[in-house]
């Protein structure tokens, strides 16, 4: 792989992991509301994906989509301002943390019933294929909405039909507090393609590379008319489900308190918010910005104060979207009728 | 192309014409393509358009509609038949959750021109599970259009106004009122989408119906006029957007309001209707505003009991007189 994407990917991931980590202060602080669900830890999927991916594609994404968006380049300030309900949010404050999008970039939307994304991305590519373009729709979906009636319908429909969607699994092992083995009798996801005659493979979804490389070629295999296929990337969310779950079903979490032998320590760190720290999640496990950094620095590519001026960067970079947010105005309602309207046109409905 | 025709054929000619001027329009559905639609409505475009844009699909109810959602946000204009309203319920999150929403989410980047035709209604001893209507649910959901035609005039006309907006649009059909003929005016230009229409002039009582039960009420109103009562009868048309002035006007000549819908009673179309034209008639009204719906019982299958499950000609006659000479309710609701 060159240079420029390899860095352009590290850097992607620093912004995201940065971007993600300042929501949940900005969530503590009381400027972002409602549910927030963060990616750390699942950074290289979103990252390898649509770096693989070309513009003219579509990207239908689900309520954990930040990152999706930012990679797929809408401004850092718009997702921080529709985070907090503002008017320069990429979708004028009516959307929020789980409902992005936005149509130049084909970012057709964070989808928060689980189980949606499919039926959107199955549409989008029907529409592409009756028109005979080469464009492609990548649809994610968590471990926990494969469940879902709409998983194997739209599945059986995009096979049926030969219709250009990648089917991508963000396999984080969690379906909200239920682990994969709880809630599904397959527990290897990519299996289930089979069933509808869908080409299909597991990913390393913590490594960059891999998940980069295989999306290029699953792309190149749609492009070919061949019809959908589907990737799991195993990979993990370093946080809770959302900023309301703590994530303290998990093993990590059991591990790290069974470490911990002092009971009264133990007892002190239940008493205190429990979401973990930067420092510990950068303790944590196989951390995919880890991993590509240290590929980078092999490579010869950068050096470490490069990869340190980079974090500077995206630390820049963040602060500014936070800037931009708090400085961006609240809606009005005449915004929120304007947006349901929008389609209206001259239409005359009734006089 | 004036003349008479049946509803299925007034809806198979609309989506004719709107299929032969714009080549973004396709319908998709079970059984719509090679086997011509349920009740034929889709009959001859499958061999004229071909597969791609007359599209039989699996029984995937929520599948297909919302293929028909992404489909719409990328500006084409799909025209989902759901084979009975009944299966709607599997396609509830596509219709409500997202075409409903998802322009109004992305602060209005989206179009949704997503047409989402079904028919519901009692039929013939369809038994429970097919002898629905969904309106209620439907038109508590803000982002949603609803029209239901009772002519094939209103069918033509209001699928080809439905499929040219950029707004998701569920029409409710009827399935009695498929093989129903009347005239349809093709040159003439349409009343606006959502305006009801006045059926029949009247003097002593407003009746407002729609879909099936205006038809019923024209009957009922025939009756009436060999008592010596005026019935007026005004066919919504439309549950979403509601035209309340043509309402209101009547009310402001007759005094009196009875609501007539095929489907229960209890929280249904007409309760709206109800507290709505109450709020804004109040002072018109000789007597409280009365509703003759269908009883709060899933439908029976025994023909007899199912026949007497909702609104015939007579009971909406029997109806108007108790409201009109202060009589109790009788089993309106």
């Amino acid at each position: 792989m060159d240079r420029n994407t390899l860095i352009a990917m590290l850097r992607d991931m620093l912004l995201a992991r940065a971007f993600e980590e300042r929501a949940a202060e900005e969530y503590a602080r009381g400027n972002i509301a409602g549910f927030l669900h963060l990616y750390p830890g699942e950074e290289a999927v979103a990252v390898g994906v649509l770096h693989a991916a070309e513009p003219s594609d579509y990207v239908v994404s689900t309520y954990r989509e930040h990152v999706h968006a930012l990679v797929r380049g809408i401004p850092p300030g718009a997702v921080m301002a529709e985070l907090f309900g503002r008017r320069d949010g990429c979708c004028k404050g009516m959307g929020g943390s789980m409902h992005l999008f936005d149509r130049d970039r084909r970012f057709m939307g964070g989808y928060a019933i689980v189980g949606e994304t499919y039926p959107v991305a199955t549409g989008i590519a029907y529409a592409i294929a009756m028109r005979g373009l080469p464009e492609a729709v990548i649809c994610f979906f968590g471990d926990g909405a494969v469940n879902q009636g709409t998983f194997h319908e739209s599945l059986n429909m995009a096979a049926l039909w030969k219709l250009p969607v990648l089917f991508v699994c963000e396999n984080n092992r969690y379906q909200i507090g239920t682990e994969i083995h709880r809630h599904s009798a397959v527990t290897e996801v990519y299996k289930r393609a089979c069933a509808h005659r869908i080409p299909a493979e597991q990913v390393d979804g913590m490594d960059v590379l891999a998940v980069h490389r295989a999306t290029r070629s699953a792309l190149a295999r749609i492009r070919e008319d061949t019809g959908p296929q589907l990737l799991e990337m195993l990979t993990y969310r370093f946080r809770g489900h959302s900023m309301a779950d703590p994530g303290s079903y998990r093993p990590r979490v059991e591990v790290q308190a069974f470490e911990e032998k002092d009971p009264v320590t133990v007892a002190i760190a239940e008493t205190l918010p429990s979401y973990p720290t930067p420092e510990q999640i950068a303790s944590a496990g196989p951390d995919n910005i880890g991993r590509l950094t240290d590929h980078i620095h092999r490579q010869g590519h950068m050096t470490p104060d490069q990869v340190e001026a980079l974090k500077r960067e995206v630390g820049d970079t963040v602060e500014a979207a936070v800037a931009f947010a708090a400085a961006s105005p609240e809606p009005g309602m005449e915004d929120a009728w304007a947006s349901l309207n929008a389609n209206r046109g001259r239409e005359v409905l009734i006089r | 192309m004036n003349g008479t025709m049946t509803c299925w054929q007034a809806l198979n000619q609309a989506l004719d014409r709107e299929m032969a001027a714009d080549d973004s329009v396709f319908v998709l559905g079970e059984d719509v393509g090679l086997y011509g639609g349920s009740y034929r409505v889709t009959e001859g475009l499958y061999a004229k358009y071909g597969e791609w844009r007359v599209r039989d699909t699996p029984i995937s109810e929520g599948g297909f509609t919302g293929l028909g959602v992404g489909a719409a946000l990328v500006g084409m204009r799909p025209v989902v038949e759901i084979m009975t309203v009944n299966f709607a319920l599997l396609a509830l999150d596509a219709i409500v959750n997202m075409a409903a929403k998802v322009p109004f989410m992305s602060g209005g980047q989206f179009p949704m021109p997503l047409v989402v035709r079904t028919p519901g209604g009692v039929a013939r001893q369809l038994a429970a599970q097919h002898s629905q209507r969904l309106e209620h649910t439907l038109m508590n959901v803000p982002g949603l259009r609803i029209a239901v035609p009772s002519t094939p005039q209103d069918a033509y006309w209001q699928l080809r106004q439905a499929i040219r907006s950029d707004e998701p649009i569920v029409l409710l059909e009827h399935e009695l009122l498929y093989f129903e003929q009347g005239g349809v005016d093709t040159d003439a230009p349409p009343p606006p989408m959502h305006r009801a229409a006045l059926r029949r002039a009247g003097d002593d009582v407003t009746i407002i119906g729609y879909s099936r039960t205006a038809l019923l009420a024209e009957q009922a109103a025939g009756r009436l006029a060999k008592e010596g009562i005026s019935a007026e009868v005004i066919d919504l048309r439309s549950l979403r957007p509601i035209d309340w002035e043509t309402c209101r006007q009547s009310v402001e000549k007759t005094h009196h309001l009875l609501i007539v819908e095929e489907d229960c009673g209890f929280a249904g179309a007409g309760a709206e209707l109800a507290a709505q034209l109450g709020e804004r008639c109040f002072h018109l009204l000789d007597a409280p505003v009365r509703r003759h719906a269908g009883l709060d019982l899933p439908t029976p299958y025994n023909g007899t009991l199912e026949a007497a499950s909702i609104p015939t000609p007579s009971s909406i006659a029997g109806a108007v007189r108790r409201l009109l000479d202060g009589s109790a309710p009788g089993d309106e609701t």
